[in-house]
């Protein structure tokens, strides 16, 4: 799970160094190249803090859009994508932000007086291996989606960098400006607080309702 | 060492992690063979992480590459080198500079009215710029370092560009290639953070 440098990760990175030299000098058309492995986490760092698909895709644009614009200002020691996820991520909170500002400072605020105690789980629902097919079931991934947008911004944002993007701590911490232990915090939180949500219909018979459809949540 | 469910709690994601200790996590491993309510949360933790982690998660909404690659081709500085596009660069520098000497690249001879100052890179053409009357440089309008506000010149930063105008070290840093950005990625473009290294402009008003 942890990142590692392989030798395929290193020919990748030595290929991005090369195409992103000759972008620099020019050859402008070489950034389609160079982020087309990317598209997908671009959007999805983006939809998950906005969930919504029409804004995810602008924000995503507007990243993608910067990333070409700044590229002399990436620094060859930080990987490519995380570069550009870190972009892409700014993008969607700064949107969010502009949209949502007063709520969710004060959501945050909240939740950052409950990040001292312990979480309890809430459910023990025993929840078995479950093969990744599910997720071909669209009702399935829509009820992921709906877990992980019940999270306030502060957990969504780790969750979605360490376990969707695959960051590491270290790059996730870095990435929101926050320590790694504050990222190991809010990431224990956030998959406690997920498996709370989704244990209960995807251990079992799916309800059709989520536990946090029942009423307000503690978080 | 004996574990309590709190304890074992807070652990799960550093388990998953594989970041324990061999102490602590046999510890946990002992506590889990006896306790299905644990069991429950780490299996449960564990399946949250495997089905967000897995790429059928987020599908890209139909036609989604095709728009981005549409909004990028709008954005990008066209590409250089076709005849058609030397001829008519050719053609304008012809008309521009008149009577001045075009230097045998066909590029403008571009020398700046400060010796310390240097040329920007990839400045959009038509962005529009001001210059104040006895100044060296041309500025975003707005930039709070044009000392002398009054008397300011509007034009675009190409005309700026050929007048000599070398672009502010502030407002304009992003287009000059020498000048250090800082890494962490920008939420939005402002020239005139205050954490940005501040240099003193050269030759400036």
């Amino acid at each position: 799970m942890l990142s590692g440098t392989t030798p395929i990760d290193r020919a990748e990175k030595s290929h991005e160094e090369e195409l992103i030299r000759r972008i620099r000098d020019g050859e402008h058309e070489l950034f389609y190249e160079l982020i087309r492995p990317y598209e997908r986490r671009v959007y999805s760092a983006a939809f998950a803090i906005l969930r919504n698909e029409a804004d995810a895709e602008d924000a995503a644009q507007e990243a993608v859009l910067k990333a070409f614009t700044h590229i002399r200002q990436f620094r060859a020691e930080a990987r490519f994508s995380t570069w550009l996820i870190q972009i892409a991520v700014n993008e969607a909170r700064m949107r969010r932000r502009k949209e949502h500002a007063e709520i969710m400072e004060a959501i945050d605020n909240r939740a950052n007086q409950d990040e001292e105690g312990s979480y309890v789980p809430r459910d023990f629902a025993d929840w078995r291996e479950i093969p990744s097919e599910t997720l071909e079931r669209t009702e399935i991934r829509q009820k992921l989606m709906e877990a992980l947008a019940s999270l306030t911004e502060k957990y969504s944002q780790v969750f979605v960098l360490r376990d969707i993007q695959h960051m590491s701590i270290e790059e996730t911490a870095k990435t929101l400006g926050i320590s790694t232990a504050s990222v190991k915090t809010r990431l224990l939180r956030a998959r406690l607080m997920l498996r709370d949500l989704l244990a209960p219909g995807l251990g079992g018979s799916w309800s059709g309702r989520m536990p946090f459809e029942k009423g307000a949540k503690p978080w | 060492m004996v574990m309590s469910c709190e304890e074992v709690w807070r652990e799960v994601s550093n388990y998953l992690e594989g970041e324990l200790d061999p102490a602590l996590r046999a510890a946990m491993e002992e506590h889990l063979r006896g306790c299905k309510h644990c069991t429950a949360v780490l299996d449960g933790t564990r399946n949250v992480v495997q089905l967000y982690g897995d790429e059928k998660m987020f599908e890209l909404p139909s036609g989604f590459s095709r728009r981005l690659h549409r909004k990028l081709a709008e954005n990008m500085p066209r590409p250089r080198g076709t005849a058609f596009g030397w001829f008519v660069a050719a053609a304008a520098a012809i008309l521009i500079v008149g009577g001045f000497e075009v230097g045998s690249t066909s590029v403008v001879n571009r020398s700046l009215r400060s010796e310390h100052a240097q040329p920007g890179v990839n400045i959009p053409g038509d962005m529009t710029v001001v210059v104040a009357m006895n100044g060296k440089n041309f500025h975003v309008p707005g930039c709070k370092f044009i000392h002398e506000k009054e008397n300011l010149r509007t034009m675009t930063a190409s005309e700026a560009e050929r007048e000599g105008y070398a672009p502010c070290v502030r407002c304009l840093r992003k287009y000059l290639p020498s000048v250090s950005w800082f890494h962490s990625p920008f939420g939005d473009v402002d020239s005139h953070s205050a954490d940005l290294v501040e240099a003193e402009d050269p030759g400036e008003e």
